[in-house]
């Protein structure tokens, strides 16, 4: 009984750590690029839910909208603005500009709304539902049926739409998309858009399930979140979901039969060792770099 | 180029004076007839809120001070951002300006290095809230009798040492026999909460009180409590003892809520704090207690005044640290009144005038975090705690 419990909150944890990995496996896998501001956005999109319900009272089905059409504006920013003018600049330079944002958007919010935690509402409210005696609240079932809509939506979108196959086009090769007569640039705002907009859905769930925000909630969440994806194959949406949820359940039962003290430990000893096994995640493929 | 030239040898000349100003400043600083007080703390980051606590607070004790005539001050709060390195070069920055007194670091982990340099450079240092005993060294750590670092006698804290508040939970609930079967669940990367800990549960064995489970969570586990609060509620514990602060607590408490378990809650001066977090559901912190030195809701004038003053100025109602910072201030005011120190005088000889009078035995302080506190050799203060119970939403002392 305590087992199945256990496997439960796990199962939650890691749909919440899944839905943010979705993001950063879908600007990896296009733009070929560590997005380490995508847990930022996560924490803008919860801002902006939090004020759309708390100051102007509007219903949870408006607010998740809304604050995904945000941050999808704000990916798009952020991508036109700090990492197209680096498009030819070496990898490094990339991923330190990602970094560069990830602290700007944080000292910009602490800025604006204040390092006080506040207290978010949740978007589904707090009941629990009993499952033969298992209580499970319905963030859990909203986030993991979520989670697969997300899947399934982009598997679809990348596999069988004219701008998933653009998408797809830029990430094997952008210079022969563009000779393609394929739009590269608004390709990868596109790309950052759809990656920001969910993220802004990760955040309203993520706060939803653990109801304090401040400008610090999403960089945790959002750093277990790319191990997770990295676990799954970085670039995989299957693999993103798949390395979510099995990091969550790794997780709780690390904590209930090892040691809470060790949980971490634990976590990254088995990504280190599925690394080694399989160096490109559990779903990832493995492909040769071209020179 | 000839222009160049002349505005670097202007600039030259300008800092040579500038030093040579410094250098007058810190032999007769008190041309403007104010001591300059500094300190450092969380302005920014994810620690921020209690330094900017602690600086409001400090800040309108030093208005009313100047207010009153005689004694002036002349503060300055640099930012931190809760670590050590940063904390270094604050300070540094204030020593530079001329800082006579130090209200040392608002947290923990910086004050230990800002502590060892204002020891060596001799500027008393005495701390709103960094609570750790290696803040103040030369205390033997309770578990393992090792005296760890050299007592820095010119360090003193306004808060309760962190065993103080674990050896002094554990007893109130023995006392008030509010529960046998006891969880404790802390953050084992934190040092105040591993510190109230350690001591909560040497106290807790010597009286009996049955620890059933202790679980832990660090800085980047702290969202999910499932597994700890299962294994507290298979366990049969009654009461969870909660060495943390608000943000994590309230988490332990809706989550609780959610799996249909229903402890009481204990608490200390971390979960200072919890009620004024914007949003939070007051009923789920119905029942809690907690051991606080400071209670916005007191009745007494000068916490009244006080708490009208800061939320007048910052729009909220004042936390523990921003009441430490406030009396830390005046705590200095009284001291140097004492002491017979003035403006004009070096940071040292303050400092050793300040050392006297705060071991000396005679020199007790009533501010709104306690009445007749008093500081020994040990650096840290003596005042007792507050059992607070909250009822209704708000703060009810328990005694």
């Amino acid at each position: 009984m305590t087992f199945v419990l256990y496997l439960i909150n796990g199962v939650s944890l890691g749909s919440i750590y899944a839905i943010i990995a979705l993001g950063y496996t879908m600007v990896y896998g296009i733009a070929k690029m560590l997005n380490f501001a995508h847990g930022d956005v996560i924490m803008v999109g919860a801002y902006v839910c939090f004020f759309a319900m708390s100051s102007f009272r509007l219903p949870p089905i408006i607010v998740v909208p809304l604050a995904a059409g945000v941050c999808a504006a704000l990916g798009a920013l952020i991508e036109a603005f700090a990492y197209r003018p680096l498009r030819q600049a070496g990898s490094l330079a990339v991923l330190i500009t990602a970094i560069g944002v990830s602290y700007l958007l944080q000292n910009t919010a602490l800025l604006l709304w204040k390092s006080n935690p506040r207290v978010f509402t949740s978007i589904v409210g707090t009941d629990v539902i009993k499952i033969s005696g298992l209580p499970i609240t319905y963030v859990t079932i909203i986030t993991i049926l979520t989670c697969v809509a997300i899947m399934a939506g982009l598997t679809i979108f990348t596999g069988k739409t004219k701008m998933g196959k653009a998408m797809r086009a830029c990430a094997e090769d952008k210079n022969a998309a563009s000779l393609m007569g394929i739009n590269v640039n608004v390709t990868i705002s596109l790309t950052f858009a759809i990656g920001s907009s969910l993220a802004a859905i990760a955040g309203a769930l993520l706060c939803s399930a653990y109801p304090t925000l401040s400008p610090a909630t999403g960089s945790m969440p959002g750093i277990k979140a790319f191990t997770a994806a990295v676990f799954g194959g970085i670039g995989s949406i299957p693999g993103a979901m798949l390395g979510g949820v099995l990091l969550g359940i790794i997780e709780i039962f690390a904590k209930a039969y090892i040691s809470t003290q060790l949980s971490d430990a634990i976590v990254f000893a088995v990504l280190i060792i599925v690394l080694l096994v399989k160096p490109a995640g559990l779903l990832g493929k493995h492909a040769h770099e071209k020179v | 180029m000839n222009k160049r030239l002349t505005r670097i040898q202007t600039s030259i000349t300008a800092s040579v004076l500038c030093a040579a100003a410094l250098t007058a400043c810190s032999q007769n600083s008190g041309s403007s007839g104010s001591f300059k007080i500094g300190g450092t703390g969380p302005l920014t980051g994810g620690a921020a809120i209690y330094g900017a606590a602690a600086k409001n607070g400090a800040s309108i004790a030093a208005e009313e001070i100047n207010a009153l005539g005689g004694i002036q001050f002349e503060l300055q709060y640099q930012d931190d951002e809760h670590d050590a390195e940063k904390a270094i070069n604050a300070y540094n920055a204030l020593k530079d300006w001329g800082m006579q007194i130090f209200l040392g670091s608002v947290t923990s982990t910086p004050s230990v290095a800002t502590s060892a340099e204002s020891n060596s450079d001799r500027i008393f240092f005495l701390t709103p809230s960094a609570s750790s005993t290696e803040v103040l060294g030369g205390v033997e750590d309770p578990l393992t009798g090792i005296v760890n670092t050299a007592r820095k006698d010119n360090v003193f804290q306004m808060c309760f040492v962190d065993p103080n508040q674990g050896l002094a939970s554990a007893q109130y609930i023995f006392d008030k026999k509010l529960a046998d079967k006891v969880a404790v669940i802390y953050k084992n990367d934190d040092v105040y909460s591993m510190g109230i800990y350690n001591s909560f549960k040497i106290k807790a064995e010597d009286l009996g009180l049955d620890i059933v489970s202790a679980t832990t969570f660090t800085e980047s586990s702290q969202n999910d409590f499932s597994v700890q609060l299962t294994e507290a509620k298979n366990a049969g514990a009654e009461l969870i003892f909660l060495p943390m602060y608000y943000t994590p607590a309230s988490l332990i408490m809706a989550q609780a809520k959610s799996a249909g378990y229903a402890p009481k809650f204990f608490g200390v001066d971390g979960m200072d704090g919890i009620l004024t977090m914007d949003g939070f559901d007051k009923s789920l912190a119905e029942g809690v207690m907690l051991l606080t030195p400071f209670n916005a809701d007191a009745a007494d004038k000068l916490t009244a005044d006080f708490v009208k003053s800061y939320s007048e100025r910052f729009g909220e109602v004042p936390n523990q640290f921003a009441a430490d910072g406030y009396d830390c201030v005046y705590a200095y005011y009284n001291a140097l009144k004492v002491s017979g120190c003035t403006s004009d005088m070096k940071a040292s000889e303050i400092c050793e005038k300040l050392i006297t009078t705060f071991t000396g035995g005679g020199f007790t302080f009533d501010g709104i975090t306690g009445n007749a506190m008093k500081w020994d050799n040990t650096g840290a203060v003596t005042k007792s705690p507050k059992g607070m119970i909250i009822q209704n939403g708000v703060y009810v002392g328990m005694d």
